[in-house]
């Protein structure tokens, strides 16, 4: 089957501006992403574990958006202004994909 | 006037607070024993509902006075000062960084509704249960604190702390927030007749699911106190502890000052003397980005709440028992 280059772009950040970040896609004109619940890791502030808590604080949430390549400086402006001062991690990496009119 | 052997001896031996132990212990001992967090959610969302349904209808049947509009204005008050004592204190004790010292203060202004829960849960088994409208004061002392906390960290020159409309629907319409005040109205509207229908789901298992949900606090407390060792230096500690004894001096005086009663007087010492770890760290998130997350909620899980929980309630209640009505 024949596939297409694209860039998966994933997002680590704070839960709590989750919806400034999705936001901030949309405005981007990003057609699709996909927000995963985080259940733990270990940072510069410490371990944290969403097992048992209760508030939105101290959790994170991962986003993925797959893009086509030219997009992704453009993406990648539109993340950078809400994530530049929150805890969080962004990372690219090439994909492929079979519907490129998706993208 | 109460006895402070006995006090001390009903709230420690409470399931309440033996639950919260067990659930320390466990955290401590490395058990695998865990809350999944849909749960822990749940339990909260049931409790909430029910402090705010139960306070509505206390109002409803006690009906709107001066004496809770005041009430609710001295809890205002309450919120945005103590920042502003929790900030030179923690800087006297600290080295922390101006952003992270506005941060915990902001925590320490507001409050923290399951030590509330808490004392709520011994004064009723002492006979001695505060006015109704408390609830309300405990909502409406979420979220002054935090405007302080901002102005303090503006002020420090470290932070460009912004509140935007992020920040205000977070403060404003935390989940929180929402049930509590929402539960509230739904009582006063409702009144016995409304808690008569619904009394068997929020009354009579009202302690057992409290009894699971501090179990749960004590395992994220405990975990919470052992991922932050390096964070807790002994004057991070110590302002921990003698926070939460300078906010109950001052809830205390706001009682006096309103002619509570006894119940009432210690439930408001129990709002100024707790911190929270619920709704703050969401907002402070979103207006102070900068500022170490893991110093206040360590603080104010690990050490604040455990303290006024085994020693601040009852000893808020000996001291208010000792003056209301002197």
């Amino acid at each position: 089957m024949k596939t297409h280059d694209a860039k998966r772009v994933e997002i680590f950040i704070e839960a709590v501006v989750e919806r400034q970040l999705t936001n901030a896609l949309i405005d981007a004109g990003v057609t699709g992403y996909t927000v995963l619940p985080v259940s733990g890791g270990n940072g510069q502030s410490g371990p944290w574990s969403r097992e048992g808590q209760i508030g939105r604080g101290s959790g994170m949430v991962a986003v993925v958006c797959i893009v086509r390549p030219e997009r992704v400086d453009e993406l990648l402006e539109a993340v950078f202004a809400v994530v530049e001062k929150q805890i969080g991690m962004v990372s690219v990496s090439d994909a492929a994909v079979v519907r490129l009119e998706k993208f | 006037m109460v006895d402070p052997l006995d006090l001390a001896l009903t709230n420690l031996g409470s399931p309440i607070i033996l639950s919260f132990a067990l659930g320390l212990f466990a955290a401590l001992a490395k058990s695998d024993l865990s809350f999944p967090e849909a749960i822990a959610k749940g339990l909260s969302i049931y409790l909430l509902f029910a402090i705010g349904f139960k306070g509505g209808v206390a109002v409803a049947a006690h009906g709107m006075d001066a004496q809770l509009l005041a009430a609710l204005l001295v809890g205002i008050a309450i919120s945005f000062l103590l920042p502003l004592v929790a900030f030179p204190l923690l800087q006297k004790l600290t080295r922390l960084p101006a952003v992270d010292i506005a941060a915990v203060a902001g925590h320490y202004g507001s409050i923290s509704i399951v030590t509330f829960l808490a004392a709520s849960s011994l004064l009723t088994a002492n006979g001695m249960e505060g006015e109704g409208y408390m609830v309300a004061v405990a909502a409406v002392m979420e979220a002054p604190a935090i405007l302080t906390a901002i102005w303090l960290a503006n002020r420090s020159g470290r932070s460009s702390a912004q509140a935007g409309n992020e920040f205000w629907r977070e403060i404003l319409l935390n989940g929180s927030i929402v049930l509590l005040l929402g539960a509230f109205v739904i009582g006063w509207a409702t009144g016995e007749r409304g808690l008569a229908e619904i009394k068997s789901f929020i009354v009579d298992p009202f302690k057992g699911v409290l009894c699971l949900f501090l179990l749960d606090m004590g395992l994220v407390a405990g975990r919470r106190l052992m991922g932050s060792m390096g964070l807790l230096t002994r004057g991070v500690a110590v302002f921990g502890v003698l926070m939460p004894l300078v906010g109950a001096s001052i809830g205390l005086a706001g009682g006096l000052l309103l002619g509570l009663s006894l119940g009432g007087v210690v439930l408001l010492m129990v709002l100024a003397a707790s911190a929270s770890y619920i709704a703050v760290p969401a907002a402070m998130r979103v207006a102070l980005p900068e500022a170490n997350p893991a110093i206040s909620l360590s603080l104010a899980l690990g050490i604040t709440f455990p303290f006024n929980l085994t020693v601040g309630i009852p000893l808020y209640l000996l001291v208010a028992s000792a003056l209301v009505g002197a």
